[in-house]
């Protein structure tokens, strides 16, 4: 790879140190990507990719940090991140930064408007966008509202943005984090598409099929210093060595074993039927019905938009959904779950996908967010007793093993997995007998994952049920004693450990969706 | 990080700080500021803006705001004036009756936001208007208070030895933020106003009683406007539809000079306390200055209320550089 020369490599970070105070984030990082590739950045959170990237877009400004970028042959420093675009260096944030009540044209050439003396040159604008869309592959009217497309095509939007800008160095955040597997593949096409019109891409991701699929190159961060990078220009890049960089250790057995000692059915659902919240004709859930056994770990697959989340939400507290109709029993009784805090005090928890939005008051400490959906246990009668709060939030914190300066600490400043270990803990300390976990490994490193699983193993050997939600295969595998399968709203079919296999899930969708077409 | 507790409490120390240096500024320039009874005084001129800005803290710690309080004030020493001169009711009756009318139109309101979903400023400005018109439908001229409790409950001094003394409405004032304080931080009440300011949707996943809080919380803070209009009628001795013209922005600036976001989540009620002293040192600076006229007060006010907002909007993201990088790129940061 080396003595190529100065006009094989668009970017070289040199020897790059960042602190923020007194922690350093990145420490002598270098970065050496070569034109045309497809460079894949990986680490667990915390790793300092983000902030190296942030570095490079001129988000952290020169004099920020030591070092030196240099890109195309010339020492850059940005002051900001319109410097950075100016060269062609374009960023898309893993959260993406397009405006819902914009038109998609309007979005691609925000801040950049085609524009005769100040006035906005509509014809052009859409037609420009038009011309982009066509780039990307999005089949779209540029004058729909960013609210009305799913978040894969806003993802496209946000390429077409970036080319708007004559991107040459385009940085990619996980931009596969929120996209299914079919949305993400037409992504990952199309950065390989762009690659041969000459972008050069940085790739931050997790899944590390995806990166052995289309990168050239693979740069491991750990610490904030580089692990080392591997060549994938054969595609045969070796994953197990990645994630061994990626955590410094070898992870022998990614699913922790367990004994599990099934027990009588605890949880029974029977014609579980949903309507859509605003299109009150439409099923969103028709006639589930499934059962959870003492000590069992059920896992939910199925593909995006199956249902799974709106019927774990609809059964817990009817949080989604309208006009609900079946039965709900626990312990062979039938039981009323009309509101959360009869579901919780019936002894069911849920544990939201989204626990930014859904699961966490982000600007509380962690000892509220622990005791928050458990105040009548720390309490006596209206007045909460700040002793019993704190050693509850402590023991947790300790049980959990939540890395934090202490129980003070603001959520928001902990790590995807600390935060989604106080989420748990949350659910752990109202003392339910069922919990159903909606993804609770998406967007946390592979160090943490382990731990979560640990944890649903320790949940089990207490006697409780968990339904697992997931959409890494994988880890359904792994981790259940039984798998539902849902398709469009409907249970197609129920596997248990010996017959749950990808191909056999993938053979109940397929199965269900032509029965229903036919 | 300790810095991340000290952050949280920071806002509320720059307030203390402030009243402290500028009533160290009064003192060192004007002879006669640094008594004790100046600085009770201020406590016993601003009594009723206290009284209504503590519930007003609540309502903005859930996110939300009422612009209804200064109308209710007005209604309140209306209803009082017209039933003690007019109809001759007792006292007591009198204050049972306008705190009931005040927490009545609290919850009606609260009701609304809950029920229907409705924006709090919305709700809460038709209320505004409600009330004030209400005020002319018993008089458009002010009622002079001249019955002997009102009055002597107005004059009563209670000595705190020496020449100093404060009023009964310090009284009600001091108990009111005790209490407030002891809601905020150590109820489940108080939690869940928090909860509900920091994420509403994580406090109805979490279970907590979000529908229930918020009409409790517009009915408390309708309760303290009440009150602080009871009080403002000891203060004043008289009803007028022009009572407390604008208060309702005079609590909400305490408030956030109190170090309550606006956005609700973090906030102090006693923040709010010195919010209102700040406030009310501002006042007593012009007086004893001189020659500037009392419009001054408003100007400050609105300086220092920018450089607040300015302030949390800094601590808010933690360091100076990081809005910048920010607010250049337009990217939502994680």
């Amino acid at each position: 790879m080396e003595g190529g020369g100065k006009l094989d490599t668009i970017l070289e970070m040199r020897n790059i140190t960042k602190t923020f105070t007194g922690v350093k984030a990145l420490d002598g990082v270098s970065l050496k990507v070569s034109r045309d590739e497809i460079h894949a950045l990986v680490g667990e959170n915390g790793a300092g990719k983000s902030t190296l990237m942030k570095i490079l877009s001129g988000v952290y400004p020169h004099g920020d940090y030591s070092g030196s970028v240099d890109y195309e042959g010339s020492e850059c420093a940005f002051k900001s991140i319109l410097d950075s675009e100016k060269l062609g260096i374009v960023i898309i944030h893993q959260e993406l930064a397009l405006i819902p009540y914009l038109s998609i044209a309007e979005n691609i050439f925000l801040g950049n408007e085609r524009a005769k003396g100040g006035v906005i040159d509509w014809h052009r604008t859409v037609s420009m966008a038009g011309e982009l869309l066509a780039k990307v592959g999005l089949d779209e009217n540029p004058n729909s509202l960013i609210m009305n497309i799913g978040v894969g095509k806003q993802q496209l939007v946000e390429i077409a943005k970036a080319l708007a800008k004559k991107v040459k160095l385009l940085i990619l955040d996980e931009p596969t984090a929120a996209l299914n597997d079919e949305e993400s593949s037409k992504l990952l096409d199309l950065l390989l598409e762009l690659k041969k019109q000459g972008v050069t891409s940085i790739l931050i991701s997790h899944k590390l099929n995806e990166i052995a699929r289309v990168s050239d190159s693979v740069t491991i961060i750990r610490d904030g210093k580089v692990i080392e990078t591997l060549d994938n220009a054969t595609r045969k890049v070796d994953q197990d060595r990645i994630v061994k960089s990626m955590v410094g250790r070898e992870i022998v057995d990614r699913f922790p074993k367990r004994d599990s000692h099934i027990g009588e059915v605890i949880l029974k659902v029977e014609d579980w039927t949903v309507y859509h919240p605003l299109y009150e004709d439409r099923k969103v859930i028709n006639g589930v019905s499934l059962n959870v056994r003492r000590g069992e770990v059920v896992g939910l697959a199925g593909l995006m938009g199956a249902g799974r989340t709106e019927l774990a939400m609809s059964i817990f507290g009817r949080s989604y959904g309208k006009r609900h109709s079946g039965r709900v029993f626990k312990d062979g009784k039938e039981i009323q779950l009309h509101s959360v805090t009869a579901s919780i005090d019936n002894g069911i928890a849920y544990l939201t996908e989204d626990r930014k939005n859904y699961g966490l008051v982000l600007i509380e400490d962690v000892r509220s967010n622990i005791s928050l959906a458990s105040l009548p246990k720390v309490s006596a009668g209206q007045v909460i007793n700040q002793g019993k709060e704190n050693q509850a939030a402590t023991a947790m914190q300790q049980q959990m093993r939540i890395r934090c300066t202490g129980i003070d600490q603001i959520v928001e400043s902990l790590s995807g997995g600390n935060q989604q270990k106080v989420v748990l803990s949350k659910w752990i300390l109202s003392e339910p007998d069922i919990l159903i976990l909606d993804e609770p490994t998406r967007g946390i490193d592979v160090g943490a994952k382990y731990e979560i699983y640990t944890i649903i193993n320790r949940l089990i050997s207490e006697g409780k049920s968990i339904i697992l939600i997931s959409s890494e295969m994988p880890e359904l595998l792994g981790m259940c004693d039984r798998i539902y399968v849902m398709t469009e709203g409907e249970i197609s079919g129920e596997l248990d450990r010996e017959h749950a296999t990808q191909e056999n899930i993938m053979h109940c969708i397929m199965n269900h969706q032509r029965g229903t077409k036919e | 990080m300790i810095g991340n507790i000290s952050v949280k409490y920071l806002s509320l120390l720059v307030t203390i700080g402030l009243f402290i240096v500028m009533y160290g500024f009064g003192s060192y320039m004007y002879t006669g500021f640094f008594s004790p009874q100046v600085f009770l005084n201020l406590f016993i001129d601003n009594a009723f803006l206290c009284v209504t800005a503590v519930g007003m803290t609540f309502v903005i710690i859930s996110g939300g705001i009422d612009l209804s309080v200064g109308s209710v004030i007005a209604l309140t020493t209306m209803i009082s004036a017209h039933l003690l001169e007019t109809s001759h009711w007792n006292p007591a009756a009198v204050i049972v009756l306008v705190l009931l009318i005040g927490s009545a139109l609290g919850f009606a309101m609260g009701s609304l936001i809950h029920h229907f979903q409705l924006p709090p400023f919305i709700v809460t400005l038709a209320g505004m208007f409600l009330a004030r018109g209400l005020c002319y439908i018993i008089n458009i001229d002010s009622i002079p208070i001249t019955n002997e409790f009102y009055t002597k409950v107005s004059q009563y001094r209670i000595s705190l030895g020496g020449e100093s003394f404060i009023s009964i409405n310090v009284v009600i004032f001091v108990v009111v933020v005790i209490a407030a304080i002891f809601l905020a931080h150590y109820t489940r009440f108080g939690r869940t106003v928090y909860a509900i300011g920091g994420n509403e949707q994580s406090a109805i996943l979490m279970g907590l009683p979000v529908g229930r809080t918020k009409v409790l919380i517009y009915t408390i803070n309708g309760f303290c406007s009440a009150l602080a209009g009871v009080v403002f009628t000891f203060y004043m001795l008289s009803g007028y539809g022009l009572h407390a013209v604008g208060m309702e922005m005079d609590a909400i600036a305490s408030v956030v000079i109190g170090g309550t976001l606006l956005s609700g989540g973090v906030g102090y009620v006693l923040g709010t306390m010195f919010g209102v002293l700040i406030l009310g040192t501002i006042q007593t600076l012009i007086v004893f200055q001189g020659t500037l006229s009392s419009w001054w007060t408003k100007i400050v006010i609105g300086i220092l209320l920018f450089l607040f907002c300015l302030l949390q909007r800094l601590f808010e993201t933690g360091k100076g550089l990081k809005i910048q990088g920010v607010a250049s790129s337009q990217k939502a940061e994680a």
